[in-house]
């Protein structure tokens, strides 16, 4: 049925599909780093050479209760639920940044356990409701 | 093969579909902009902001759709050199880039309001843009390629390169950290989407399909008409 000319077209693409597949993984796999948008505080945790005082950014939860506003500067807690970094920022915030919800700062890392950010991002989760269902689950957990 | 190019046939069948497609078009929009627009709820954390999704969504899916058809049918024609499927994937290249295009810029005017910032060189949105660049090209290569025979291999071998790309895009939430937050529908799963929002999506798909559609079945058309200009040219 099929002829030798698309036999060679068929091994060719083949070929070159395959061969494209294990060079983009390798690539991506060696570039992860600078993939990533942001670090979890225990990618910092457990990061051996971090760079201390080099621009990076690192993302998670803000931690219940945690955010505490003063008149110079925002401080609060990123957590990942393992292991949790202390951020402190001055500034305006994004208007969905809150407790509980996610959030990126973009900063330097003093210590291992302190953050200082110059831009807060709030990261959106991938639920979306009315607010009327909001009040009623509220309610409920209550 | 030949039957499906036959002119005369399919040129009847292209003009009653787009006359179709014509008809009911504006009154399904209408219908899905009501819905989009007024008749469904704000979201708890993002109020109005919500309603750039079933834009944004739509059209990132038919961004993706696009191309994976492109690819698919470059392959096919690489293989087996079929004239028509280079009709066919010339006509479906310039609305997905259209749709691919939409998806960032919506993204990017949701993306103030909700993140704070325009924009993020996150892993979802670069994987975008090197999309629509792929779109660029195979359209470039169509265009400066003056042989058609060596114009049709590039596109189609460009467009089987793209492909991989694709499940970069889908899975780029899962596998690294990203600013873009995971998908909210998935078809073997949970959805995240509260059904008062989610009828305004899925109507808004079914009309920027249409849309689809009808701009690619009007493009083949003028495709068609071009090759028989030139046979006629050639005569």
């Amino acid at each position: 049925m099929l002829t030798k000319k698309v036999q060679k077209r068929v091994s060719f693409l083949s070929l070159l599909l395959i061969s494209l597949v294990i060079a983009v993984f390798f690539i991506l796999k060696s570039l992860t780093n600078n993939i990533l948008y942001f670090k979890s505080p225990t990618d910092i945790q457990l990061n051996q050479d971090i760079v201390l005082s080099k621009k990076m950014r690192v993302g998670g939860m803000v931690k219940k209760n945690s955010i505490n506003i003063n008149d110079k500067a925002i401080n609060f807690i990123i957590t990942d639920f393992k292991n949790e970094l202390f951020v402190s920022y001055s500034g305006t915030v994004p208007n969905l940044f809150s407790e509980g919800k996610g959030v990126v700062a973009e900063g330097i890392l003093k210590d291992k356990n302190f953050f200082i950010a110059d831009r807060i991002l709030a990261k959106h989760d991938e639920k979306y409701m009315p607010p009327e269902l909001k009040n009623i689950i509220k309610k409920n957990v209550k | 093969m030949f039957d499906l190019i036959n002119p005369s046939k399919i040129f009847y069948w292209i003009e009653k579909l787009i006359n179709f497609i014509n008809s009911i078009f504006f009154i399904i929009l209408i219908i899905a902009m009501t819905f989009a627009l007024v008749l469904s709820p704000p979201d708890y954390l993002q109020g109005d902001s919500v309603r750039i999704m079933y834009v944004h969504v739509p059209s990132a899916w038919i961004g993706l759709l696009s191309f994976t058809c492109l690819a698919f049918l470059s392959i096919l024609s690489f293989i087996f050199k079929i004239k028509n499927l280079n009709l066919i994937t010339k006509s479906i290249a310039p609305i997905g880039l259209m749709f691919t295009c939409l998806a960032v810029l919506t993204g990017s005017l949701w993306g103030q309001p909700t993140w704070g910032t325009w924009w993020a060189w996150d892993a979802r949105i670069t994987s975008m843009v090197i999309l629509a660049l792929f779109y660029v090209l195979f359209i470039l290569a169509h265009k400066l390629i003056e042989d058609e025979y060596k114009a049709n291999k590039i596109s189609s071998l460009i467009a089987i390169i793209g492909a991989i790309n694709i499940p970069i895009i889908k899975y780029s939430v899962d596998w690294w950290n990203t600013l873009h937050q995971p998908s909210s529908i998935n078809v073997y799963g949970d959805s995240y989407v509260h059904s008062s929002m989610l009828l305004p999506l899925m109507l808004m798909l079914f009309v920027l399909l249409l849309y689809c559609a009808l701009i690619f079945l009007m493009k083949y058309k003028t495709e068609i008409i071009r090759i028989k200009k030139k046979n006629i040219k050639r005569l």
